[in-house]
């Protein structure tokens, strides 16, 4: 256990340094933006001084170490300012936004593990067959377009012209749920409701499948190749002379040394996929993050901007030390070493 | 070289791949020829023509304000290359030095530049270049700085690797014993050896590139109108589905065939080349 807990902890303090270093980077691009953020945020009909005291409230006449010192310091009280937007503190608004971004991307994430390995497992125990062709065309395709134009092309495909699922939108109008957490999933048990959970499962396939094809073409074909080098080790060779059927052999022995390298992809695609969450919100209607981003942003609304990005970075490095620290479970050289580093 | 090209040709699926990319790049540069409508890449407005399903001479259709479909995906695809190609050719150079310097010289030089690529690859790659184009005007200069912003990190890792396997290799350890200076090491031995490597990412890259550009002006934040753009085309015609489909189908396979293509010849290249990272 020991060496888990220092890999979590060497984890940790990166990740640390790393969310620093993107405070730093996303509040220095929030400040060099050319023009005066006061008056733009406000409006060429805002008098001088009203631009003075909006000037005042976000410190703009300090130097920008200054103000990021303030920033810091609100940071760890848990302050992101105001949107200007909105009118209500940043984080009231992430708090609404971004459950539905979550479960959306956590969805897309299962489906990427769940049906992106058992695709590489079968393309590589049938490798050169067409089943291998397939997935490798599948999965060539699926990174070959942003998500928006599969979201697209399943929509109209899948609630258009075969009307199988909804269009848009998280759950029918006709439920009304209280809002405990903010996860649908979570808010219908609590409410005790199963037949607004399936509706609210029901809403969330198309986008969340749209949101998961370039990441399940990827895990396939990692999947693929890594086990396609393990075929070929003796211990494979011997597993088939003592006779083990085949569907063994690639689930247990193949599979497992390659299971490592593609956890670590689908780390990294989750950040891809908080980003393309945007996309995929879009055209669902989804009532994520996507629309609060896009707005701000098309506002000026620095402190909005700055607190939005901080968050989905957040998000993004605390999926990968999970990764990691599942990665360090499942691989025995880590558990079992006793050595320090 | 000659070999390569010659695998390329010799596989069906990398056949298909530079059908498709030479496709691509040739309507990209004459487009001013093969486009029935040149003009309506501007602000053209043609009201009595508007909302047409497909049919000659419009044979994708026409779009809300009557300009042809088909030649505005033209002049997109011309919008879209420029864009691959200055943000590669900026972003490119950057990542290979900082790799490069990064991976050989070491201590802490080597732990500064690669905290600094972290922090880059720690912000959702579109999210980086949203914020970037938030502050900033929506310009195709604009979108570019953004999305080589954000690119140059990927290339500074990749490279970043590959020299420290490198550096431990028996030809850097001898051009050291004969003294031959760190320029010259990093440049002249140990580039080289990264080339392959590089140029297949670059490969997959373009259409990645694509990808991003078009997620930008889907969303709004990139090209803006009335320059013809893939993405604010699939944006503008998705509130009008099912009915005007051709507003959104053909924008969309466009971007789809072009990233495609570029897919295909990179997935060969990292074969050929055996640079998988």
């Amino acid at each position: 256990m020991t060496s888990l807990v220092r890999v979590l902890l060497s984890r940790l303090l990166t990740s640390f340094i790393v969310l620093i270093g993107v405070s730093m980077l996303i509040f220095f691009i929030a400040r060099v933006i050319p023009g005066d953020p006061a008056r733009i945020a406000l409006g060429p009909n805002a008098s001088p001084e009203q631009v003075l005291v909006l000037r005042e409230a976000l410190r703009l006449d300090e130097s920008i170490i200054v103000q990021y010192g303030y920033f810091i310091a609100d940071l760890a009280r848990g302050d992101l300012g105001i949107s200007l937007y909105t009118n209500r503190p940043v984080t009231t608004d992430i708090a609404q936004f971004l459950p539905a971004t979550l479960e959306l991307v956590f969805v897309a994430g299962l489906m990427m593990i769940f049906i992106g390995l058992p695709l590489g497992i079968l393309a590589a125990r049938y490798r050169g067959r067409w089943i291998d062709h397939t997935v490798r065309l599948i999965s060539l395709l699926g990174v070959s377009a942003p998500s928006f134009v599969w979201a697209v092309i399943l929509m109209m495909t899948f609630a258009f012209i075969l009307p199988v699922f909804p269009i848009a939108g998280r759950i029918s109008d006709s439920y009304t749920i209280p809002v405990a957490s903010g996860f649908l999933f979570i808010d219908t048990l609590l409410a005790g409701n199963l037949r607004a959970f399936a509706n609210a499962g029901w809403h969330i396939i198309l986008p969340a499948f749209a949101l998961a094809l370039s990441g399940i073409g990827q895990a396939a074909r990692l999947t693929r190749a890594n086990m396609v080098e393990t075929y070929d080790k003796p211990y494979i060779e011997m597993a088939r002379s003592y006779g083990f059927p085949e569907k063994r052999i690639a689930n247990r022995y193949a599979f497992r040394p390659s299971l490592i390298p593609s956890l670590t992809i689908i780390g990294l695609d989750f950040a891809a996929m908080l980003g393309n969450a945007f996309l995929v919100e879009a055209v669902f209607a989804w009532p994520g993050l996507s629309r609060y981003g896009v707005a701000v942003i098309l506002r000026k609304d620095l402190n909005a901007i700055v607190g939005t990005v901080l968050i989905i970075s957040a998000a993004f490095l605390i999926v990968n030390i999970i990764v990691d620290v599942l990665i360090a479970i499942i691989n025995p050289r880590i558990r079992h070493s006793q050595r320090p580093k | 070289m000659r070999r390569t090209l010659a695998i390329l040709v010799g596989n069906p699926l990398s056949l298909l791949g530079l059908f498709l990319v030479g496709i691509v790049i040739f309507s990209a540069v004459f487009a001013d020829f093969i486009a029935p409508f040149p003009e309506h890449r501007g602000a053209v407005v043609d009201f009595a023509n508007f909302n047409q399903p497909p049919a000659w001479p419009n044979i994708f259709g026409t779009d809300l304000v009557g300009r042809d479909l088909f030649s505005r995906i033209l002049y997109a695809y011309r919008i879209s290359l420029v864009l691959g190609v200055v943000v590669l050719s900026i972003a490119t150079p950057i990542g290979v030095i900082v790799g490069l310097v990064a991976g050989y010289v070491g201590g802490k030089t080597e732990y500064v530049l690669m905290r600094i690529t972290d922090v880059f690859l720690s912000i959702p790659p579109l999210v980086l270049a949203m914020a970037i184009m938030g502050v900033l005007e929506p310009t195709l200069t604009n979108g570019m700085l953004a999305v080589t912003s954000m690119w140059w990190p990927w290339y500074a890792r990749l490279v970043y690797n590959l020299t420290r396997s490198e550096k431990e290799e028996g030809y850097v350890l001898a051009a050291e014993v004969i003294g031959a200076s760190r320029a010259y090491i990093i440049f002249r031995e140990i580039l080289p050896n990264c080339v392959p490597a590089i140029i297949t990412k670059m490969t997959l890259d373009f259409g990645f590139v694509i990808i991003i550009a078009s997620s930008l002006s889907f969303l709004g934040l990139g090209v803006q109108p009335p320059t013809p753009d893939l993405g604010s085309m699939v944006a503008g015609g998705a509130s009008y589905l099912p009915d005007s489909w051709w507003l959104t189908l053909f924008p969309a396979l466009a971007i789809l065939i072009a990233v495609f293509g570029f897919n295909l010849i990179g997935d060969a290249l990292r074969e050929i080349l055996g640079a998988d990272q």
